[in-house]
């Protein structure tokens, strides 16, 4: 496998001489962490599937890849990854944001499917930090640090991703029933959705034990989750305090359950962050980033 | 330093006397015959020196035990069961040995939300126990889990069988009460869904002690399953083995755990727990599968068709869960079974590519054998995690040397096959200084940047995880009593 892509993207990124610059994707989330100073220069991540073994249940990617395409070329092997796939959005993008999709209470959190990133540093050359294997402990997690970093600490070039196998069936189901009775009595159900007032599930596996389950918990079949475009923001919220979105003021709703994102109307209020985590940020970012160069004017913290 | 006389030994009592004052006399320890225990963890790494151990029942207790030892100029060291692999507990460099064994109460269980917030010393399987009336259950499951603590699992990020279906600690930790080299308190991630800010939670998942101490640990709850099934698939040949795991992976399958044992070690486990396995057979693998019925029942159907297609001798399928029980009792008991072969043994931990399982198994047999050394397999198949175990006497003169020679080779076979250093027991010591057979310069400092983060001054667990002079322009800093 050729490493001239990579090689070339990080030349292209370049080390503090060659200013500001931040990584750009699908554009899908590139307003979370707030503006970028408008004199960055954009930057692209090479794009292709380098290698994928479908016994190994890993596919290494670069970064510029669409999460659809990647999947459409998974998806002959009867896998896919674990990621949210809104139309245009790219693999690096994805990870740099960290946020999931809907089907989060099935799938684990995004920062659970990399194993190994490559990323292009302030300085301009390529580091490597994980391992590409699913079992993988090779001194500190850098992988995880880089999901949800929004591209201030590093540039992503390439990853290495866990793939999963595609459901045998998935069927989205509603019905006016309880959510939490719901997520306790069916079995890791990939997605519970409730709006106050419906509940909707989506079901993965054997048609055989999607059905029975559906049968049982009264529930009826559906296209699909509800659309939410009107509810732009993004709570994030512990589980168990949910139940108390119908009564909060705050307006309609679209919850997660079990998982704690709430899909809102309103802006959230924002978190308070305790100083020493907020110095531990500060000092993240100086030592991955210590001219400023890397997205600048992005916030990580609120 | 110690050894210079009266003033290091005035000094090392002032630093008891300190700790004495802060936690009691009687969670200090410095007499010699007991500090010996703590120079050593499960392991054979040498050259540890304790030359104090605490043992906190309290947040605020460790974190006067990390202020006082820093206040002595001296670095700390945590520990847990010490049933470490790597060396990662093995004090150097003089530290205040803090020992997690007596933090060992589980704070909440909400069953609700599915989460436990646990002290650090809390034993994994006490966990899985106390969960079994809610139907839960804390995944990691290493095959040390009737002894290794949470927080030795935090700080090693470790597997177990179980972890091919279910991830390993890191995904199962949601935040950490920690407290930092510089005796601050910070809680890292959160309970909420997506806790704002870096991704601090999953680097201090696995740091190996090198970024604080967890005093208290949210863990993520798993429900148990409703149907499991457990297989004994046995084989007349090693290679036909490892192409039946590949073909298992392939087929989507994505057992909860599949488990690969080798003809001695049956031998050593069958005359331990007399679990029916096939002794005349060159490989076993125990294949789980569990989810709900119609999936479990299917999978169960198409594990016996692949091993048949690939030449297994036998499927039998636990009959009950006394039965399934025993497999496992064979499985988790392969270390204990061992000491009947040799008083001593060397468990190695790597991995490789699912695909080239064999061609490296071959390769570690070809190793031992030339280092004149015995070899036994049990190993997490499923996910390419290979534990060879090398056999010895520890009496026999220069077998020390033979048993690091060879662990090396087979670590670096593991790497020239596609593999990585270690696949849940950690760097520790034993692997710190092949770190740089796996990465760059650039990826160590990169690494070495991301410690100074929560250790600017290198006292957390010194000499472990990243070789000396990791950061550049680092000096390198080797700390007394350094392995080598």
């Amino acid at each position: 496998m050729s490493r001239a892509p990579l090689e070339a993207f990080a030349a292209e990124v370049g080390g503090p001489d060659a200013g500001p610059v931040v990584a750009v994707g699908g554009r899908t989330d590139f307003d979370v962490g707030g503006a970028v100073a408008a004199e960055a220069r954009e930057v692209r991540a090479p794009v292709g599937i380098v290698e994928h073994e479908p016994a190994e249940m890993t596919v290494r990617v670069r970064a510029g890849t669409t999460v659809a395409d990647l999947d459409a070329a998974l998806a002959p092997h009867r896998q896919c990854v674990a990621l949210p796939d809104r139309p245009g959005a790219t693999v690096g993008g994805v990870l740099a944001v960290g946020r999931s999709g809907l089907r989060r209470l099935g799938w684990g959190p995004v920062r659970d499917t990399v194993l190994e990133v490559r990323y292009v540093s302030a300085d301009g050359t390529l580091v490597r930090g994980g391992g590409p294997t699913v079992k993988n402990v090779s001194g500190y997690d850098l992988p995880r640090l880089f999901v949800g970093s929004l591209g201030t600490l590093g540039i992503i070039a390439e990853v290495v991703l866990r793939t999963r196998p595609l459901p045998a069936c998935e069927q989205w189901f509603s019905g006016a029933v309880d959510p939490f009775r719901l997520l306790h009595d069916l079995h890791r159900p990939a997605s519970v959705l409730w709006d106050g007032t419906t509940t909707w599930v989506l079901l993965e596996g054997h048609p055989a034990d999607v059905a029975a389950q559906a049968r049982r918990a009264a529930l009826v079949e559906v296209d699909g989750p509800p659309r939410y475009d009107r509810l732009p923001y993004r709570w994030s919220m512990r589980p168990t305090a949910l139940a108390t979105l119908a009564a909060d003021g705050h307006g309609p709703f679209l919850a997660e359950i079990g998982v704690g994102v709430v899909h809102r109307a309103v802006a959230p209020p924002r978190p308070t962050v305790d100083p020493v985590v907020v110095e531990l940020h500060r000092r993240v970012k100086q030592v991955f980033d210590p001219t400023g160069r890397l997205a600048p004017g992005r916030q990580v913290l609120p | 330093m110690r050894n210079s006389g009266e003033p290091a030994g005035a000094a090392l009592a002032a630093l008891v006397a300190d700790l004495q004052s802060a936690l009691g006399a009687g969670r200090v320890r410095a007499e010699p015959h007991e500090l010996g225990l703590y120079a050593h963890d499960a392991s054979i790494v040498e050259g540890g020196d304790a030359p104090v151990v605490c043992f906190p029942t309290s947040t605020a207790e460790v974190q006067a035990c990390v202020r006082i030892a820093r206040a002595h100029g001296r670095p700390f060291t945590p520990r847990g069961a010490g049933t470490g692999l790597a060396g990662g507990a093995v004090p150097l460099g003089g530290p205040v040995v803090i020992v997690t064994t007596k933090m060992n109460r589980i704070c909440s269980i909400d069953p609700g939300e599915r989460v436990a917030w646990v002290e650090p010393g809390v034993v994994n399987l006490d966990l899985t126990r106390a969960l079994a009336p809610y139907g839960l259950h804390f995944a990691p499951d290493p095959s040390s889990q009737q002894a290794c603590s949470i927080g030795g699992n935090v700080a090693n990020n470790s597997g177990g069988p179980h972890c091919l279906a279910y991830g390993v600690t890191s995904a199962h930790v949601l935040a950490l009460e920690v407290v930092l080299p510089d005796g601050s308190v910070a809680v890292l991630g959160g309970l909420d869904a997506e806790p704002p800010g870096y991704d601090l939670r999953g680097v201090f998942v696995g740091s190996e002690g090198t970024c604080g101490i967890a005093t208290r640990i949210a863990v993520r709850l798993t429900p148990d399953p409703p149907a499991v099934r457990t297989l004994l698939v046995d084989f007349l040949s090693m290679d036909d083995a490892a192409e039946c795991v590949s073909a298992i992976i392939a087929a989507g399958l994505v057992p909860a755990a599949l488990e690969m044992m080798a003809g001695a070690m049956m031998d050593a486990v069958e005359a331990f727990v007399h679990a029916g396995y096939p002794t005349d057979a060159e490989a076993v693998l125990l294949v789980e599968i569990d989810g709900l019925p119609a999936f479990v029942d299917d999978a169960v159907d198409q594990v016996r068709r692949i091993a048949s297609d690939h030449g297994a001798r036998s499927v039998r399928v636990a009959a009950d869960e006394a039965e399934r029980q025993l497999l496992w009792k064979g499985r988790k008991s392969a270390f204990g079974a061992v000491s009947r072969i040799a008083p001593d043994y060397y468990l190695h931990d790597t991995v490789v590519p699912r695909t080239r399982l064999v061609e490296v198994l071959r390769r570690v047999d070809e190793i031992a054998a030339a280092h004149g050394l015995r070899v036994l397999n049990v190993f997490h198949a499923g996910d390419g995690n290979l534990h060879p175990l090398l056999s010895f006497d520890a009496r026999q003169p220069g077998v020390l040397d033979a048993v690091h020679a060879a662990g090396e080779e087979i670590v670096l076979a593991s790497l020239d096959a596609g593999g990585v250093l270690s696949g849940e027991h950690g760097i520790g010591i034993e692997k710190r200084d092949l770190m740089s057979r796996m990465f760059t310069a650039d990826d160590l400092d990169a690494q070495a940047r991301v410690h100074e983060v929560f250790d600017p001054d290198g006292v957390a667990n010194p000499g472990k995880v990243l070789p000396a002079g990791s950061r550049c322009g680092e000096l390198a800093r080797v700390p007394h009593g350094l392995w080598v």
